[in-house]
């Protein structure tokens, strides 16, 4: 069997199963940022519980296996009375455990911002909020860029762990595949090259565009 | 501290109450006290320069001033209020910080990095806090905004970002940007500093302005000891968070009394 009969086979389900990984990465991509800002802010609060709740979640995220956080959520969880569909858990781990990484890229730019521009809208007489929205974070954004297009690169190869609870993503389907043919090499190949290609040709291009967009906003392109 | 209060009085009152006044403010860094005990008043409409050496709690005295940061002892009065403190159960407390926030709406501060948000242009930062903060509209805003950069010089760079104007530019946007809130103090901390030789001229130009066409109270404090002299009604000379010396600008530069004042003034002679 060639490769392109082996395409012409299996092509279909290894695009099924791209289908559901970018499923699982555009929703864990949106978990991993709100988590991320969140946390971010939390952790830049003088309260000390609100800065402890953000840390807490930080480290116990950031300081365990994304594995065992997806089996604690789907296996665990339902111990507990929680039961979750395998698709909800696989991007609620990836998100969660993502976001936990994002939280110190979003508190690390909003700290890059000059004290000086703090300083100009308190004499403003803007409020903190008003503050954080209008004028920190939008600057604090394009500084962070850069290092978010790193994170949902990991984010979407980490997408490939679902597969170990079931969820038919592309790894799921490599293996599958691989499991009734044997042919390895090409299941996992074509798995290998489709990842490439998604965090190469779409992740990374989308990051570079966001970036450049911002950056005009900024006036500084 | 809180019996200490007691001593002063929740407004100021009776004739002739200064536009600002610092009553025994101090400032401390941990051990490094930076204003000591300060008494200061500001008459309204009154131009009072700050001059000294670094490290002597001038730029301190407009951060105060401006509530960027909190003073140790005393209080702070602007138009007879307490700025610092607020009135809670007939005593003086610290200031929250909405209260804060409604008593800087007097204020405008410019700062020696001119510190414009570089997401906005130059119209857009002299609008963004009108709008946001003073709930004008955005036609208002604009109209107010183009009145002032018209003022200082800007208006044809009105939609430039800060990035592409020079650092004089940038500082005349920024003084467009602090009366566009209509304060009644403008403090200037510095505001040539950073600027290149060529341009110091064209934004001393626009504070010389201000003080002949508006009756604004100003706190400048500068290194620029020509543009001092000609322009405030009052000099003081900082030292070790102190004044040291203070009077008329003929009295200060031309006959100091004060041993150090002569020092730090012949020293910057001749350094220029």
């Amino acid at each position: 069997m060639t490769y392109v009969e082996f395409l012409k086979v299996y092509g279909p389900q290894l695009l099924e199963g791209s289908a559901t990984t970018g499923m699982q990465t555009l929703l864990a991509a949106a978990l991993a940022i709100i988590i991320a800002v969140t946390a971010g802010l939390m952790r830049l609060s003088k309260n000390r519980f609100v800065y402890g709740a953000a840390t807490v979640y930080i480290e116990i995220f950031r300081g365990t296996s994304l594995l065992v956080q997806l089996y604690w959520i789907f296996f665990v969880l339902p111990l507990f009375g929680l039961t979750l569909e395998k698709f909800t858990a696989g991007y609620l781990a990836v998100g969660m455990n993502l976001g936990a990484y994002g939280a110190e890229l979003v508190r690390g730019g909003i700290l890059s911002v000059p004290k000086g521009q703090w300083e100009a809208a308190t004499a403003l007489s803007m409020s903190p909020a008003k503050r954080m929205v209008r004028i920190i974070f939008p600057q604090a954004f394009l500084n962070m860029l850069p290092p978010w297009g790193n994170l949902l690169i990991e984010l979407l190869k980490g997408t490939a762990l679902v597969a170990l609870i079931s969820v038919a993503d592309l790894m799921f389907v490599a293996r599958k595949i691989n499991g009734s043919t044997y042919m390895s090499a090409q299941a996992f190949g074509s798995a290998l090259l489709i990842y490439y290609v998604m965090s190469r040709a779409v992740v990374t291009p989308f990051m570079r565009w966001l970036e450049l967009v911002m950056a005009r906003k900024l006036g500084r392109a | 501290m809180k019996d200490s209060m007691k001593d002063y009085p929740l407004k100021l009152e009776g004739d002739n109450i200064p536009m600002v006044r610092f009553q025994n403010v101090t400032k401390r860094y941990g051990d490094l006290v930076v204003l000591d005990h300060l008494d200061l008043d500001v008459q309204e409409a009154e131009m009072v320069t700050i001059i000294g050496p670094s490290g002597s709690g001038k730029t301190t005295v407009l951060r105060m001033l401006m509530a960027l940061e909190k003073i140790n002892d005393g209080v702070i009065y602007v138009e007879g209020q307490p700025m610092t403190h607020m009135v809670k159960d007939g005593t003086l407390t610290m200031a929250d910080n909405k209260y804060l926030r409604q008593q800087r709406m007097n204020i405008g501060m410019c700062f020696q990095h001119f510190n414009l948000f570089p997401h906005m242009t130059a119209l857009e930062n002299c609008i963004e806090a009108p709008v946001q903060v003073l709930g004008l509209s955005k036609k208002d805003a604009i109209a107010r905004a183009e009145d002032l950069l018209d003022m200082v010089g800007m208006l044809e760079k009105a939609h430039e970002h800060p990035s592409r104007l020079s650092g004089g530019q940038q500082q005349r946007v920024a003084i467009a940007r602090s009366l566009a809130m209509r304060p009644k103090i403008m403090l200037f901390d510095e505001v040539t500093s950073a600027l290149d030789p060529e341009v110091i001229g064209e934004v001393t130009q626009v504070i010389r302005k201000l003080v002949s066409k508006h009756n604004l109270t100003m706190l400048m404090v500068t290194h620029q000891m020509g543009f001092a002299r000609e322009i405030s009604d009052r000099v003081c000379f900082f030292y070790d968070g102190k004044i040291e010396e203070q009077g008329s600008p003929d009295e200060l530069f031309g006959d100091p009394k004060s041993e150090r004042t002569q020092q730090f003034l012949s020293a910057v002679l001749e350094a220029n």
